[in-house]
């Protein structure tokens, strides 16, 4: 009996695999109406990709159970990026050649959106992202949007104008800027700096610290020395409670303290412990859907949006699902225009206007594929633990 | 160990000239050519890793730094200074050979814990680095728009090509490495991994071995960086750091540390593991990458090379029972 | 006036480094305890920080246990978790080489951290320090009473550490399995127990540092790779085995981030520190005040 040698095993192997992997892939093709959706649910972003991920979820169950879009049902097929360029790649790829959906929420973050950008104008399948970049829908060389690119949120751009805009009414135009090193922290920290001078802002000092770090008693001592007027501070996760923690400490809560609105969840502020009182920050329409006056546009979107959220998924609201909430929406509005038509879809899309979604009022155009202005942000300051319009 | 002979390299080689045909022409798997171009960009690092731990016994807890060096150096001076990317690889390589060196020799001196120390604080340091320098590498928001490779005048623009590309080039490295193993280098390698006191005993210049192989590996994930900076024509830290060189180690424990077989094994499962079959999983892909390891450490610390010897052994046995 | 300023500022930085530091340092001594036994660098010692802290929350946070008791729980919730790890991890490993063993601690870290993902979710979680938030006046620069609780805390396990390891029986015996472990055999002690003895209180060290930490810097899943990561840095820097060079090791890492954050540059404060490291390596491979026979010799 001839010895059975590693190679032959080998290939046996190999063969094996290739043809599991090709019965497991077999996919029954049906008449739904298929979404794709990539979000960083796990990893360094998942602050971002766990609430768009439970957003996307519900809103498709919330349509399916009222008969599909047309009468069709919807079918969603979510990717988690981990928060990682190559997988983010892949995930897109797959679903617009593979799986052949007819639109892509998301994704969550700047960086993987404008990796996957040249995916969606070359599969002609429009991609609504979920991050908040301007470059996502800025063609640098023709300045004007891609043509299959849109996004939801507002431009970090928009936040840090309406928090210069807070600033100048109280006349303050000496400032300090504290960032962390993330995607998130850095391109705000490249928003305040490029828009500084439009506002007539001196940053007299530009501190940083790593997303995970314990302690910025360091950066704030040295900010302390230079005395500016207000301190804004960009970042995500729990290093904006502790920075908020060590301004209280190091009793500096005379020179005034702006968040970006990663902070815009109440929970942040109930394990700041107290120290949030006072903290100014921006935010969407969303995270205040109790506040919001009744008569105010948004009210019945967001206020329907927190409890349905709350209600299913026993949570407090992140802002940041809403802003999976603003895009699907756009994509089941789209659809429901123009049918399983890519281009068609597309074209809705842009044509979008008075759209009232969590954080803003949608104008798409030819020439602007986000539809927001700055008007999109509130200013709002901590008080008694809660959100209260800031004057 | 696994002998490598000519009949196993003409296999792989044949293997990897008709694979992506199959998966091309079968649709429900036609993206697994790009999966595959994936773990040929991860081969070539885990090659050069598999001789340095393999063969030479040292360790690297760093080695994505060298995957990022040569992704940066690429994107930066193909996008920023228009350098054609042939040049910019080579270039990278020097860069990456050269800081091998700096950094090797002093650190592969240290033994040890005080080795895997010194290796992730450079791997550490590198990535902070590529964070922390937003006008070249566009920091932690990434740098994209790095243009695609050419060949001649032929744009590198299907991934057929880029993968007969980079497959190429993991046959090179291989066929490459494997001479080094059967040749005196790889005995001195052997010896010193045994016992560097005896090794240099008999004369067998230790620390300039490990350089050699050090700054060889990280040669390899250079090259590897910049192949991946041309194909996703976007970089971003976060695949360069800490979690990535243990990605590395993971392939290469899992496919088996005692064999270059065994880096390629490894690179091409987590691969797929990473991209394909564990993306239904989300949360769970963290629990299973830990468990994953872990059952491999216990289970089959040889890598799973050593399962169709053991499989075959098993075989064997019971055929020779069945016919006594 | 300016030196005033100059000194408060200094002293400033000084505190904050030394909080952080003394949490460094706990991780580092953690690690010594299991090495000294075992020789075997466990990378999942980061984790029994974040559990620690989180197992807390759930004690005391979610089911309101009196303070001490919730505490002594959770110490010894994640001392029984360092115990199955020896039991079940380390004990399995056929082939015990060093590579093998890093590779699967850290297998186990990652298991860890995927386990907390499950149970705890990804946000962040608080704990009410132990004394209230008003901050001290120290002269001129103010520090937070729970950073007191850190730095007494350290001073308390050390000492208690010291005082186990050259006066009590059990000590001596795991002493006696450092330094060499067939002749440890020989007088009749207990190998496999004291190994089991120093995962354990090596965890527990880990949980105690966590749960003093979570009301500083609150506690996250994922916090534990950072962690080991630093406190295998302190180790190492100290000198592998000593536990003086641990806690020594662990102060001098925090206090150079924080001067180096002050100082220098805040983005660049983990890679000086970590530079500041691989530059005492290379002029002092078995660190402050660690072995050099052992350091020459360690194979894998």
């Amino acid at each position: 009996m001839k010895k059975i040698s590693f190679q032959t095993l080998f290939i046996l192997a190999l063969s094996l695999i290739t043809m599991f992997s090709v019965v497991s892939c077999e996919k029954k093709t049906t008449q739904k109406l298929k979404i794709g959706a990539v979000f960083s649910v796990t990893g360094g972003a998942s602050f971002l990709g766990d609430p768009e991920k439970k957003t996307a979820e519900m809103l498709v169950e919330q349509v399916n159970k009222a008969g599909g879009i047309n009468g069709v049902q919807v079918e969603l097929i979510v990717m988690d990026t981990e928060g990682d360029a190559t997988k983010t790649n892949l995930a897109v790829k797959k679903l617009m050649t593979q799986d052949k959906v007819l639109a892509v929420v998301g994704p969550s973050t700047s960086g993987n959106s404008i990796a996957v950008i040249p995916l969606a104008e070359e599969t002609m399948t429009p991609l609504v992202s979920c991050a908040a970049s301007y470059k996502i829908v800025n063609n640098p060389d023709t300045n004007k949007p891609y043509k299959w690119v849109f996004k939801t949120p507002q431009s970090d751009s928009m936040a840090v104008e309406a928090i210069f805009t807070h600033l100048q009414s109280k006349k303050i135009n000496k400032i300090a800027i504290l960032s962390d090193t993330s995607g998130f922290g850095a391109s705000g920290r490249a928003e305040l700096q490029r828009l500084a001078k439009d506002y007539n802002m001196s940053i007299v000092a530009d501190e940083t610290y790593g997303p995970k770090d314990t302690d910025m008693t360091p950066q704030l001592t040295k900010i302390k020395k230079l005395n500016p007027q207000a301190i804004v501070n960009w970042s995500i996760g729990p290093t904006q409670v502790t920075v908020v923690r060590n301004w209280k400490d190091l009793k500096m809560d005379g020179i005034k303290f702006y968040q970006s609105h990663g902070f815009g969840s109440l929970k942040n502020v109930e394990l700041a412990a107290g120290a949030a009182e006072g903290v100014y920050l921006p935010l969407g329409s969303v995270a205040i859907a109790d506040i919001l006056p009744e008569n105010h546009p948004q009210k019945t979107v967001t206020r329907q949006y927190v409890n349905d959220y709350n209600a299913k998924y026993n949570e407090p609201l992140s802002s940041f699902g809403g802003h999976a909430h603003d895009a699907l929406k756009m994509v089941f509005a789209a659809i429901g225009k123009a049918g399983a038509d890519k281009a068609k879809i597309r074209d809705e899309l842009e044509k979008i206007s008075g759209f009232v979604g969590q954080h803003g009022i949608f104008n798409m155009s030819a020439d602007d594929h986000n539809g927001l202005d700055k008007t999109a942000f509130n200013m709002l300051v901590v008080k008694d633990g809660k959100w209260a319009f800031a004057d | 160990m696994f002998h490598i002979t000519i009949k196993s390299r003409i296999v792989f080689i044949a293997i990897v000239l008709i694979c992506p045909w199959i998966f091309y022409l079968i649709p429900a798997v036609s993206h697994y050519l790009d999966i595959l171009i994936f773990a040929g960009i991860y081969c070539l690092i885990t090659i050069g890793l598999s001789l340095l731990m393999g063969y030479a016994g040292q360790i690297s807890l760093g080695h994505a730094a060298f995957f990022g060096i040569g992704a940066y150096i690429s994107g930066i001076l193909t996008t920023k200074y228009g350098l054609n990317p042939w040049v910019c690889i080579l270039i990278a390589l020097f860069v990456s050979g050269f800081i091998a060196y700096c950094i090797g020799v002093p650190t592969l001196k240290l033994h040890g814990h005080y080795l895997a120390m010194g290796t992730l604080a450079f791997g550490i340091i590198t990535f902070i680095i590529f964070n922390e320098e937003i006008t070249y590498t566009g920091g932690p928001d990434g740098m994209g728009n790095i243009k695609e490779l050419q060949l001649l005048g032929f744009p590198i623009d299907t991934n057929m090509k880029y993968y007969y590309l980079v497959w190429l080039t993991v046959v090179l490295a291989l066929l490459f490495s494997v001479n080094l193993i059967q040749s005196r280098v790889g005995r001195a390698l052997r010896a010193i991994h045994t016992s560097e006191v005896a090794a240099s005993s008999m004369g067998v210049n230790v620390a300039g071995y490990k350089i050699q192989i050090f700054v060889f590996s990280a040669i390899l994930a250079s090259i590897s960086g910049s192949f991946y900076a041309h194909y996703i024509k976007f970089l971003n830290p976060t695949s360069f750091d800490l979690f990535f060189s243990i990605k590395l180690l993971i392939m290469i424990v899992m496919g088996g540390m005692r064999s270059i077989w065994g880096a390629i094994i490894g690179a091409v499962i987590i691969a797929f593991l990473s991209f394909e079959w564990l993306g239904a999983f989300h949360e769970f892909e963290t629990l299973a990458y830990g468990a994953i390891l872990l059952l491999v450490t216990i289970f089959l610390p040889d890598g799973l090379v050593s399962l169709p010897g053991k499989f075959s052994e098993q075989i064997n046995k019971y055929l020779s029972k069945i016919k006594a | 006036m300016d030196s005033a300023f100059f000194f408060t500022y200094f002293l400033q930085f000084v505190i904050s480094g030394i909080t952080i530091g003394s949490i460094y340092a706990m991780v580092a001594v953690g690690f010594n305890i299991i090495y000294n036994v075992t020789e075997i660098i466990n990378f999942a010692q980061g984790e029994f920080v974040m559990l620690g802290g989180l197992i807390m929350v759930i004690f005391y946070n979610k089911l309101d246990l009196p303070i001490l008791i919730a505490f002594l729980m959770t110490v010894i919730v994640v001392a029984m978790i360092g115990l199955l790890i020896d039991q079940i991890v380390i004990k399995s490993i056929k082939q015990p080489t060093v590579l093998t063993l890093i590779i699967g601690t850290i297998a186990t870290s990652i298991l860890l951290k995927g386990a907390a993902m499950f149970i705890w979710g990804k946000n962040p979680y608080d704990l009410p320090a132990f004394s209230g938030r008003e901050a001290i006046n120290f002269f001129g620069a103010v520090i937070q009473p729970q950073a007191l609780w850190v730095i007494g805390i350290l001073v308390v396990v050390v000492g208690l550490l010291s005082f186990f390891f050259e006066k009590s029986i059990i000590g001596k015996a795991m002493r006696a399995c450092s330094d060499n472990q067939d002749a440890a055999l020989l007088v009749g002690i207990s190998v496999k127990r004291m190994i089991l003895l120093s995962f354990a209180l090596s965890a527990a060290i880990g949980a105690v540092a966590g749960v003093i930490v979570t009301p500083i810097a609150l506690m996250e899943y994922d916090r534990g790779a950072m962690l080991a990561v630093k406190g295998f840095a302190a180790l190492i820097l100290g000198g592998l085995g000593s536990f003086p060079g641990a806690v020594i090791g662990g102060l001098l890492l925090g206090l150079i981030e924080a001067l180096v954050a002050g100082y220098i540059s805040s983005g660049y404060k983990d890679a000086f520190a970590l530079a500041v490291l691989l530059i005492l390596l290379f002029v002092r491979p078995h660190g402050i005040l660690g072995n050099p026979t052992v350091a020459k010799f360690k194979k894998f």
